[in-house]
């Protein structure tokens, strides 16, 4: 089966159709990962956009039990150069292409997707449409120029819990415990199991599980949950996740987390959870041309100069201009293109990363920043 | 930030080329210095190995030949005074040095200090036992085991390892006393044994990996403890076949990032526990496809193998990063040469695959085991990128040079092995597993029990199996609606043209070539850059390999350029010097003004280090591939004399596609090589051939042979590396390498000379601009005629001749020079018997002496002769007379016998040797001791001699045994030859020889009572008498003389070192202080 996708620019592009058979409409992003298509479909920061995988062959692991960052695929549609035709490992338990069939995501293979992924990186991120049911370029290229894109919409609410719930571990967990006991046991590093307040702006389950492995009692919270409320929880600590889309489109949750850093409780934030503290501080955020999607990121530690590689995934960027330098300490920097990649506040136990310290998928490098959250709620 | 500290670094190589450490070390050496001297370090670089780059006078400061021995580099260093010593870019002979150099504590003793390394690393690295423990230390998985000193105890860890479990007697060599037990009624007699040999009572037990996938991880790490992973690497060969041995493929396919991730921290992990602090290393890993457990089989704290691979396959310059964070960098203030925008401290990604298949020369040793083990055997290594793994399978294939080009082993002119693959068949891993397993693949053995048979990941087999699928549809069809994109998606998988013509059966309407047929269609391939970011950032470098996507990326200039064809996989015959050849080329023709073009397809090469050449393509070196990169370039020229026969073999398909080849003309090439009309143009020239006749068939052999008389020497015509070429000695044995010669060089004529007994041989190499000649050198054998030149040892200037022959060897080559209107390089060989000087045979192309040659001289040949083929005249390049020669250069011939056992050690007219190395002094005798020492068979100051000597060498045989006798050393020799050394009053023990069933030779040698061995074969026949003494030496690595003339050359070194101790003296001063 023919499956066509269609950029907003005009460009045609058929291949070989996989999973679903429907269209879809997305922003078109390309991320370099060599491993990890699983964790990456799954991860709901990825709402509202397709994925084009630079990776020669994608699907030859199949999909296993364990490795979901979320309960199902949150790409809109996937886009690959080859389809494995077989599943092969030790962990699989279906393909690729029927998981995605299960779950409504239609894919594409057989594209050339390096000519895509330099169109992408020369041009920017394009809005595309992608049919695997016959539907004419035309009228995909219509669906893909009238779509109205993400900027400065609230993806946030299609990817959030409904209700607070607590964080039980899953399958996933043995791997991140795999990695505690290389470590030497994170739970000896905590004073006590501390209590943790999650906002789920599309929460990556590994941050879960990263947070668990340090013995705290996580509580998830949807992204609209008031500072008011959270407050009544009492928690020791405040996550705030990752998630989809632009931060500007989130004024409650700025409001939010303005509030919480009032209240002096100390204050994680990752990748979405980062830009709304630089809101909450001031900042701008703005649109970067292809962003980062990638597990080879280097970012460095400016008070050490360590570098470490990271995961990343993002479109959008605190813009470092308007911090307020007294009040704030840029921790970590891009080496790819200096962009702000952590930051610190001087007087209140508040900080936050860009890139994902859970990795999943990535280098674990950046796992002790869960460590440095513990650590700021043991000095407490 | 860089170090101040230092000033001057001492840099080893890793000397001549052997199975295990080859080329890949002259491009990490090459690399590591260049960059060193770029920021401003005074360089001494040490290696034996005179084909090399690195040993360019250009590329150090001060550079050494001289041998690789603790006691050479303690003489350079007292010399040099170097501050720091970078041992980790010269192999294992490296870090043996810096081992040795520590431990005896000349570093300490100069100040030395060891960067890049440091010896607890390298200790806890290379001792297997000290490895283990430290992983286990330090929580890191190993194959579980553990030593016992009971049969009680081995029960207890078999509990722990099941079976089959590996049973090893510790501390005993050579592996003495282990074996493998599959069951529990063999443990107690295994233990039994293994308690018996070990020196320390000890049993170690260990769990089978065999079957085991296999990866290996290239990590870099600074001093801040930046670590970054510079590429994953899995062996489609499970563990058990050496991953030298293994087709390996990258990035990893079969990983969760779960589970690649778990690799990624053990990685770090085992260098923090060996204490690596700054560098590049790999680490391996075995994994358990059913439960994933992941195992640390070994780790090198140094640049290796695959590090050379790795950075070919990413673009990210290991070597060199490895260098500059020795010397205080960190990853994070190098720039990234290919985007020169990001950093080097990142991991590359790729958007494509790349597959490396080795090369082996099992055809040339006849009684080695070809199957594949836990000790390398391959001489060379082809890589190849494709956008998928199917296409760079493919493509490695085409660029392997076995006259294959698709994945069931056929080829143009090989047919396909017709016969059934069984699950046992597979089960051996050989060098044509991978072609088994696709013919299995097609007579539809099921995948899963190929997966079994051959521990071949499941995921590979599939990709074969569309490979498979692909050939049916190709084959089916008819029209040119259904071949347009079947056509296209076979491009996409990687078929050859070649191949698609014979698939292409069906097809009804007509087509000159597959590649016209393409052309028509617009199957057009196009060239994609390595950029080490999967296009996240433009690449500035072009480092190009084909696949027939949507666009192309070469953006050809419009400047005037040449393309440099290099050499392919090493092999015997065809190695480093012909890559040392290419770059050269480049070097000089960039400096011209030419933009330069180079095209290769090995790994392990200066040549395809992206900053030798301005552009690099990456590609086959095959007629299809060759031309597409001259569609796309249009270069003014192209090069194919400097590449070994490699890239002869393709000039004159591209002179009939009308490109222009540079200097010599593919014509005059085809002459030379054409026995038969080389054989006219020397009688029209009238100079003197050794008597000879063409044959066509064995019929015509056994006529030309009664007629000139036997022994005879047989050689094909269009080989390298005398392939096939053999002594022939009676009518008895000459079917059989008649056989052979017409199966090497299938339809050419096969020359029969008259063999010259005890004449001598003379390698001369020349420039020739077409109207001058001038000779470049001139280089004896020292063995009598009969040993292939690149066997021989060579001495520059000849020691034995007159001038008045050199001079006709002179006057010969200017004549056939002008007379084949050689553009370029080229190379003649003499043989002088009785007064007469004879021509061997003429190449008018780079030879294999080019490298020792120019360094020995100082007349850069091979960068001259890419001058003159771009037009420059030799006078314009002031180069008009033959350089004189200071001193003594002696070449010597390394040899893999050690490392494939059951080959026979007697050199004859077909090459064996891997590589070499050079020794100089102004003394002939201090120069042959060198030369003796850098390969590995010092030669002794005292001890005891062994002489066995045929009967027509008793009476030189007896000069050797009186002058050794002189020299102080105990005599033993063999009957016959004792009877004459005790008639001459000599005192000599007599052994029994070893034929008779005697173990007396072999144990004297065994025990190490024997110092050299002097073992002079029969002739032509008796090709397997004295071979359990050679075994014997070669095992015990003794020095092992077989002719007479090297036995009286080492008389002559160990007389000339006792009179006066060696000195160790650079190129750089040796030139400049004349």
């Amino acid at each position: 089966m023919t499956a066509t996708l269609v950029l907003e620019d005009g460009t045609i592009l058929e291949g070989k159709a996989f999973g679903a058979k429907t269209d879809a409409v997305f922003e078109l992003v390309f991320n370099t990962s060599m491993t990890g298509y699983q964790e990456i479909l799954t991860d709901p920061s990825y709402r509202g956009q397709g994925v084009l995988f630079t990776a020669s062959h994608i699907g030859n692991v199949g999909i296993n039990l364990e490795d979901d960052e979320s309960a199902k695929p949150q790409v809109s549609a996937a886009v690959i150069r080859s389809l494995s035709p077989v599943v092969s490992n030790w962990r699989s338990a279906l393909s690729l292409s029927d998981w995605l069939e299960k779950h409504n995501v239609p894919a594409i293979s057989g594209v050339d997707t390096r000519w895509l992924t330099r169109k992408l990186r020369d041009g920017g991120t394009q809005k595309a449409a992608l049919s695997t049911k016959g539907t004419s370029a035309e009228a995909l290229f219509k669906m893909a120029r009238e779509w109205a894109g993400l900027d400065g919409r609230d993806m946030v609410k299609e990817v959030t819990c409904e209700e607070s719930y607590h964080w039980v571990d899953d399958e996933g967990m043995k791997w991140v415990a795999k990695m505690q006991k290389a470590e030497g046991g994170r739970q000896n590093m905590v004073n006590r199991p501390w209590s943790i307040v999650a906002y789920d702006f599309g929460i990556k389950e590994n941050i879960l599980r990263h947070l668990s492995s340090y013995g705290a009692h996580v509580t998830v919270v949807p992204a609209d949950t008031t500072a008011k409320d959270v407050l009544a929880l009492k928690p020791d600590g405040i996550f705030l996740s990752n998630g989809p889309g632009d931060p500007a489109g989130l004024p409650y949750a700025v409001k939010a987390v303005s509030e919480l850093i009032e209240s002096n409780i100390p204050i994680f934030g990752i990748c979405l959870g980062h830009q709304l503290i630089g809101r909450a501080l001031g900042a701008d955020t703005h649109k970067l041309k292809f962003g980062h999607h990638g597990g080879n990121h280097p970012v460095q530690h400016l008070p050490s100069g360590e570098v470490l590689i990271t995961a990343q995934n993002h479109n959008y960027c605190v813009s470092e201009g308007e911090l307020n330098k007294n009040e704030v300490e840029i921790t970590y920097k891009s080496l790819n293109d200096e962009s702000l990649e952590g930051l610190r506040m001087k007087n209140k136990p508040v900080f936050s990363v860009q890139f994902h310290p859970e990795s999943a998928p990535g280098p674990h490098d950046a796992h002790d920043i869960f460590g440095e959250f513990f650590e700021m709620l043991n000095n407490k | 930030m860089k170090r101040s500290d230092i000033h001057t670094i001492l840099v080893p190589g890793s000397g001549a080329i052997v199975i295990g450490q080859a080329a890949e070390f002259d491009y990490s050496g090459t690399q590591a210095v260049k960059a060193l001297k770029a920021e401003g370090y005074r360089v001494v670089l040490v290696n034996s190995n005179p084909a090399t780059i690195m040993t360019d006078p250009e590329i150090a400061d001060a550079t050494y030949i001289e041998p690789l021995t603790p006691e050479a580099l303690e003489a350079i260093i007292a010399q040099e005074k170097p501050d720091a010593m970078l041992p980790t870019v010269g192999g294992q002979t490296g870090l043996n040095l810096a081992l040795a150099l520590s431990e005896n504590g000349v570093l300490e003793k100069y100040g030395v200090q060891l960067i890049g390394a440091n010896l607890t690393a390298i200790k806890a690295a290379e001792d297997r036992l000290l490895f283990r423990e430290t992983m286990q230390k330090n929580n890191i998985p190993v194959p579980r085991g553990g030593a016992a000193y009971s049969l009680e105890e081995a029960q207890e860890l078999v509990k722990e390892t099941g079976y089959p479990v590996l049973v090893r007697a510790s501390f005993a060599m050579g592996g003495t006393g282990a074996s493998w037990v599959y069951e529990a009624n063999q443990l107690q007699e295994a233990v039994r044994v293994a308690i018996s040999e070990s020196p320390i009572g000890q049993a170690w037990l260990e769990e089978s990996v065999l079957g085991w996938k296999e990866y290996e991880l290239e990590v870099m790490r600074d001093k801040k403890n930046n670590f970054v992973v510079v590429c994953s690497i899995e062996n489609l060969d499970p563990m058990g076949v050496h991953t030298g041995d293994s087709i390996t493929v990258a990035p990893a396919q079969t990983l969760t990032d779960r589970e690649y991730q778990i690799l990624r921290d053990l990685a770090h992990q085992v260098l923090s526990a060996v204490g690596v602090e700054t560098g590049g290393s790999n680490v391996q890993f075995g994994v358990d496809p059913k439960t994933g457990r992941v195992v640390v089989i070994e780790m090198n704290p140094r640049v290796s193998r695959s590090s050379a691979l790795a950075s070919k396959a990413t673009g990210f310059p290991i070597a060199k990063l490895a260098a500059l964070v020795a010397v205080g960098y960190t990853l994070d203030e190098i720039t990234n040469d290919i985007t020169k925008q990001t950093k080097a401290a990142f991991e590359p990604s790729l958007d494509y695959v790349v597959v490396k298949i080795p090369r082996w020369a099992f055809e040339k040793f006849p009684g080695v085991d070809p199957t594949l083990g836990p000790q390398m055997k391959s001489v060379g290594e082809a890589m190849a990128l494709g956008r998928t793994f199917p296409e760079a399978l493919n493509k490695a294939i085409q660029s392997l040079e076995i006259g294959v080009d698709a994945l069931d082993g056929s080829g143009p002119n090989r047919e396909l092995v017709a016969e059934p693959e069984t699950f046992a068949t597979l089960t051996i891993p050989r060098a044509d597993r991978l072609f088994r397993v696709y013919r299995a693949i097609r007579q539809g053995m099921s995948l899963d029990e190929i997966e079994k048979a051959t521990g071949y990941d499941l995921w590979f087999l599939a990709q074969m199996q569309e490979i498979s699928n692909w050939e049916v549809v190709i084959g089916n069809c008819t029209t040119e609606a259904e071949l347009k994109p079947a056509l296209r998606f076979a491009k996409q998988l990687g078929f050859a043209d070649s191949h698609l013509a014979r698939l292409l059966t069906n097809y009804q309407l007509p087509f000159t070539s597959i590649r016209e047929l393409r052309k028509q269609l617009g199957i057009l391939p196009t060239f994609q850059r390595v950029d080490t970011c999967a296009a996240e950032f433009e690449a500035q470098t072009p480092y190009l390999y084909s696949a027939y996507e949507m666009d192309d990326e070469s953006r050809p200039t419009d400047k005037q350029k040449i393309l440099i064809l290099g050499g392919g996989p090493n092999r015997i015959g065809q190695g480093i010097e012909f890559d040392y050849c290419c770059c050269q080329a480049a070097f000089a023709l960039s400096k011209m003004g030419y933009e330069t073009i180079m095209y290769n397809c090995n790994p392990e090469t200066v040549s395809t280090d992206y900053d030798t050449a301005d552009r690099l393509y990456f590609e086959p070196l095959t007629l299809e591939h060759v031309l597409n990169v001259i569609d796309r370039e249009k270069p003014i020229g192209v090069i194919v004399q400097f590449g070994g026969q490699t890239p002869l073999n393709l000039a004159a398909g591209l002179e009939a596609a009308g490109v222009k080849i540079l200097g010599t003309s593919p014509h005059a090439i085809q002459l030379s090589e054409d026995r038969e009309a080389f054989a006219k143009l020397l009688k029209e020239l009238g100079i003197t051939q050794p008597e000879n006749g063409i044959a066509r068939s064995l019929e015509e052999a056994r006529e030309v042979a009664q007629r000139i008389g036997y022994p005879v020497l047989v050689r094909p015509s269009f080989v390298l590396g005398g392939r096939a070429m053999a002594l022939v000695d009676s009518e008895a044995n000459l079917a059989g390498f008649i056989q052979e010669a017409m199966e090497a060089a299938p339809h050419q004529p096969i020359l029969i000379d008259k063999f010259l007994e005890d004449a001598f041989e003379i390698d001369v190499d020349a420039l020739s601009d077409g109207e001058r000649v001038v000779v470049g050198a001139v280089m004896q054998h020292i063995e009598e005629a009969g040993v292939h030149s690149g066997d021989a040892t060579c001495v520059l200037p000849p020691y034995k001749i007159s001038a008045y022959h050199q001079g006709r060897m002179s006057e010969y080559t200017e004549q056939l020079g002008l007379a084949l209107g050689v553009r370029g390089l080229m190379n003649v060989q003499f043989a002088l018997k009785d007064e007469i000087v004879y021509v061997l045979e003429v190449n008018p192309r780079a030879s294999r002496t080019v490298p020792y040659a120019s360094k020995a001289t100082s007349l850069n040949m091979a960068y001259v002769a890419a001058q003159v083929m771009a037009g420059k005249t030799l006078e314009e390049l002031n180069v008009t007379e033959e350089p004189q020669v200071d001193g003594f250069f002696i070449k010597e011939a390394v040899f893999p016998f050690k490392k494939l056992p059951g080959s026979s050690s007697l050199l004859g007219p077909e090459m064996h040797s891997t590589g070499e190395v050079m020794g100089h002094a102004s003394h002939f005798g201090h120069a042959f001791a060198k030369s003796q020492t850098a390969a590995g068979q010092g030669l002794p100051d005292e001890g005891a001699a062994l002489i066995t000597v045929n009967d027509y060498d008793k009476s030189d045989g007896l000069k050797f045994a009186r002058d050794m006798h002189r020299l102080g050393f105990k005599l033993y020799a063999t009957p016959g030859t004792a009877y004459l050394i005790n008639n001459a009053g000599l005192p000599v023990e007599v052994v029994e020889k070893a034929q008779d069933g005697s173990t007396q030779i072999v144990d004297l040698i065994r025990s190490g009572q024997i110092q050299l061995v002097l073992n002079t074969p029969l002739g032509p026949h008796a090709h397997t008498d004295g071979a359990e003494i050679r075994k014997a030496a070669i095992a015990m690595n003794v020095p092992l003389l077989t002719t007479l003339s090297s036995a009286i050359a080492a008389v002559s070194a160990i007389r000339a070192t006792r009179k006066k101790e060696l000195k160790y003296r650079s190129l750089q001063s040796h030139f400049n202080n004349g």
